[in-house]
């Protein structure tokens, strides 16, 4: 009996203790919005003023009530280099049917980007999925992957995903552990294992560059390449900049290369100008190992109905070189 | 609980013969030869060794593994045959602890050689980001290196005490440090009570963290896409392996200091005979994850795992695939099934069998599976088809070995390699049984 009145008093403490902090938590937290609401009120100027709701009925409001908001002036408009540029996402197209390895792609690539490794950002392969199916070629950028391995994978946030759909490298920041290079199914990184030996004339050419801050930073295109870091195609965010295409678009002959907006449905190759899902639907475009769930931003068109001959592009092919010095 | 004179004088660490002396400034002098290719490859970038785009890590990496690996012979000896009370384990579980201590600092020295940007180690802390597997790295190193260090430590206080009587007049200099490393332990029972507690919890700490270290090692692949990598296997696969690369390497470093310092007498055929049952165990759970990692696939047969197989059975990487798998693990399983295959010789020979297979078990994990990537290898010189170390990396690689070995050593030559309380204490109840048995 004394157990059981000792035990109900612990009890009647125990949930009285907990109510009382309960109510304490909470009417500090009405007392705090109600201040809020009713703070504007107080002192009321007797002034009228005239607004328009979202609606569209016009309103009459104490003037005290109208408070002028900040407008951040840089929300829209402004280029932040994690953030990419408001309001795109960029996509490319590759038009199988219509590469024949001119390889005129890699050549404007590894040009603009100085590319000085043995190994080009832009690679175009000779495959063949089985003896009995045709052989073609599949040039390859950076995928810019929706789901991309490289970057979940990085210890220090040094390759990112900007809103733009671009995957960027900040190689300031890159401690060259390679992990993303190992977690990229596409092998489409490329590491500089010594410091980039730049000719003469492209030193001059990223001197120039040098001195326009404005579009060409360091961060902005991932230039010069810097020794113990890691490099790959960067979809020419400082093209797209200046409103015109990445370099492999403009330089291929054939117009395997579409570029374009996610958002504003279209792609162009330069010559002709699309819609970008009447295009995948009517000609079956399709991504690189989709089962891996990368969700790429390169669609390709499969290599059918073809103008050009697969054996011309053997004349180009080489096995072991991607990236030609002796041009610049 | 007096502690013999003879007993101190068998356990207490001992000056290094002509051999030590010759052995140890070898390991200095490839430590240092090491260390001068290492500025050379800071210098000049990491072309000085024969990674490429493609074999983006090479033994830098393995050898790395292997260090991880090794270091689990303290999670296993000391915390598991503590808690199954195996009683056989006091001779052996301070060159265990040794060894440990001595891997999981190389592996964290080594993890570092193959950054492009060691200057930018920092970045690592600054920039972090918790879903890397390389973070998760970052925090369960140290982790492991204080753990390991603690087991260590925790029970060296009263063999520090007692050396530090033993070497009061003959060495007071290195008694004097030995005073300081004991912190005043003078054997009451509240000291007893807080340092068994303290051994305790560490050694059970040291499960989970073992555990923990080799998973995320091999999560290190398994989170990436790569054919041979991509397995859910892979966290046991390298659980087990770590056992057999930390045995492996605990009787082949216990049968040298037992001879070095002679001591046949308390490290006996018996624990031999133990410690090779012990090591065929964990050979034969790592015989059946690589039954699962190397023979499985071959069922279904997709035609990427196929290829990475057939690498292996009969490619490139044969040789070194059929010596891995026969030599460091059939072998070793056949000969420790055999109580002669168990003596202390045959079990050291072995036991280098095993680390030699263990560390070449490494290779075949990490370079295979980077030189099949999904799309074809194409545009990139001809040597990138391949890989094999540079001398850069063979002698760094080697003075990372010789750097471990070097740690061992100190620290064989400085803390008695056999628990002297314990030992004492066991013998001291052996005796009061016998006498009741009278």
């Amino acid at each position: 009996m004394e157990d059981n009145t000792k035990n109900s008093r612990r009890k009647f403490l125990d949930k009285g203790l907990k109510i009382g902090i309960a109510t304490a938590i909470g009417s500090i937290g009405l007392s705090k919005i109600t201040g809020k609401l009713n703070a504007k009120n107080e002192k009321a100027s007797g002034e009228k003023m005239e607004l328009m709701t979202t609606d569209g009925t016009i309103i009459e409001v104490d003037a005290s009530e109208v408070m002028e908001v900040q407008h951040s002036h840089d929300h829209d408009t402004k280029y932040n280099l994690r953030e990419g540029m408001p309001n795109r996402k960029f996509v490319m197209v590759i038009d199988l049917a219509k590469c024949k390895n001119a390889l005129k792609c890699q050549q404007a690539c590894n040009k603009h980007h100085y590319i000085t490794g043995e190994h080009a950002w832009l690679k175009v392969y000779k495959m063949q999925e089985e003896e009995d199916t045709a052989p073609y070629w599949m040039p390859t950028t950076c995928m810019h992957c929706d789901h991309p391995a490289c970057v979940t994978v990085c210890p220090v946030d040094a390759t990112f995903k900007r809103r733009d759909g671009l995957v960027l490298i900040d190689n300031d920041r890159c401690i060259g552990c390679r992990f993303c290079m190992a977690a990229c199914p596409y092998s489409t990184r490329v590491f500089n294992w010594k410091e980039p030996e730049y000719g003469e004339e492209a030193e001059v050419m990223l001197n120039m560059h040098h001195a326009d801050e404005k579009y060409n930073s360091i961060e902005y295109t991932g230039m010069p390449s810097k020794i113990g870091t890691v490099d790959k195609c960067d979809f020419c965010p400082h093209m797209i900049h200046k409103n015109e295409l990445p370099h492999c678009v403009t330089a291929c002959p054939n117009g395997v290369f579409y570029f374009g907006d996610k958002y504003e449905d279209t792609v162009t190759n330069g010559a002709e100008t699309l819609r970008l899902s009447k295009l995948l639907k009517d000609k079956n475009g399709y991504r690189l190992m989709e089962g891996l769930g990368t969700k790429p931003s390169v669609f390709y068109l499969p290599p059918v109905d073809r103008l050009v001959d697969f054996e011309e592009g053997l004349n180009f092919y080489t096995n072991y070189n991607s990236v030609n010095k002796s041009e610049y | 609980m007096e502690v013999s004179k003879k007993l101190v004088n068998d356990l207490a660490p001992q000056k290094f013969g002509k051999k030590g002396v010759i052995w140890t400034t070898s390991l200095i002098i490839i430590s240092i030869a090491g260390i001068i290719a290492y500025i050379d490859q800071v210098r000049k970038g990491q072309i000085v060794t024969n990674m490429n785009d493609y074999a983006l890590w090479g033994i830098y990496i393995s050898n790395f593994v292997f260090f991880v690996a090794t270091s689990f012979v303290g999670a296993v000896t000391v915390a598991i045959l503590r808690l199954t009370k195996n009683s056989w384990r006091t001779p052996i579980v301070r060159i265990a602890e040794i060894i440990s201590v001595a891997a999981i600092i190389m592996a964290g020295i080594t993890i570092m050689i193959d950054m492009g940007r060691p200057d930018r180690l920092l970045n690592l802390f600054i920039h972090a980001r918790m879903q890397s597997p390389i973070t998760w790295d970052v925090i369960i190193i140290p982790t492991s290196i204080a753990v390991c260090l603690l087991l260590l430590y925790f029970p060296l206080l009263p063999d520090f005490a007692i050396l530090k009587n033993y070497f009061s007049e003959t060495k007071p200099k290195l008694s004097k440090w030995y005073g300081k490393l004991s912190m005043n332990w003078t054997g009451s029972e509240k000291q007893k009570s807080i340092q068994l507690k303290s051994i305790h919890i560490v050694a059970l700490l040291t499960i989970p963290v073992g555990f923990m270290l080799q998973t995320v090692d091999a999560w290190l692949f398994s989170t990436l896409f790569r054919v041979g990598w991509d397995s859910t296997n892979l966290g046991a696969y390298f659980i087990s392996g770590a056992a057999v690369a930390g045995i492996g390497a605990l009787v082949a470093v216990i049968y040298i200091v037992r001879r070095a310092n002679h001591l046949e007498e308390y490290i006996t055929e018996f624990h031999f005979d133990k410690l090779g049952k012990f090591l065929v165990l964990v050979c034969l759970i790592y015989l059946y994850f690589n039954i699962n990692e190397y023979v499985i696939p071959e069922f279904t047969s997709k035609k990427e795992e196929l290829t990475h197989l057939n690498h292996l059975y009969s490619g490139q990487f044969a040789p070194l695939f059929w010596f891995v798998n026969i030599g460091g693990l059939i072998i070793p399983i056949i000969v420790l099934l055999f109580k002669k295959g168990r003596k202390p010789l045959t079990m050291f020979f072995i036991a280098l069998l095993v680390v030699v297979g263990s560390w070449w078990k490494r290779f075949l994990i990490v370079t295979p599976t980077l030189l099949l990537p999904f799309l074809p290898v194409q545009g990139v010189p001809e040597s990138w088809h391949h890989y094999f170390p540079s001398f850069h990396e063979w002698i760094i690689t080697l003075a990372t070995l010789a750097m471990a070995l070097l740690i061992i050593t100190v620290l064989v030559r400085y803390l008695p390699v056999i628990p002297i309380q314990r030992t004492a204490d066991e013998q001291e109840l052996l005796k009061k049984e016998e006498k009741s048995n009278q």
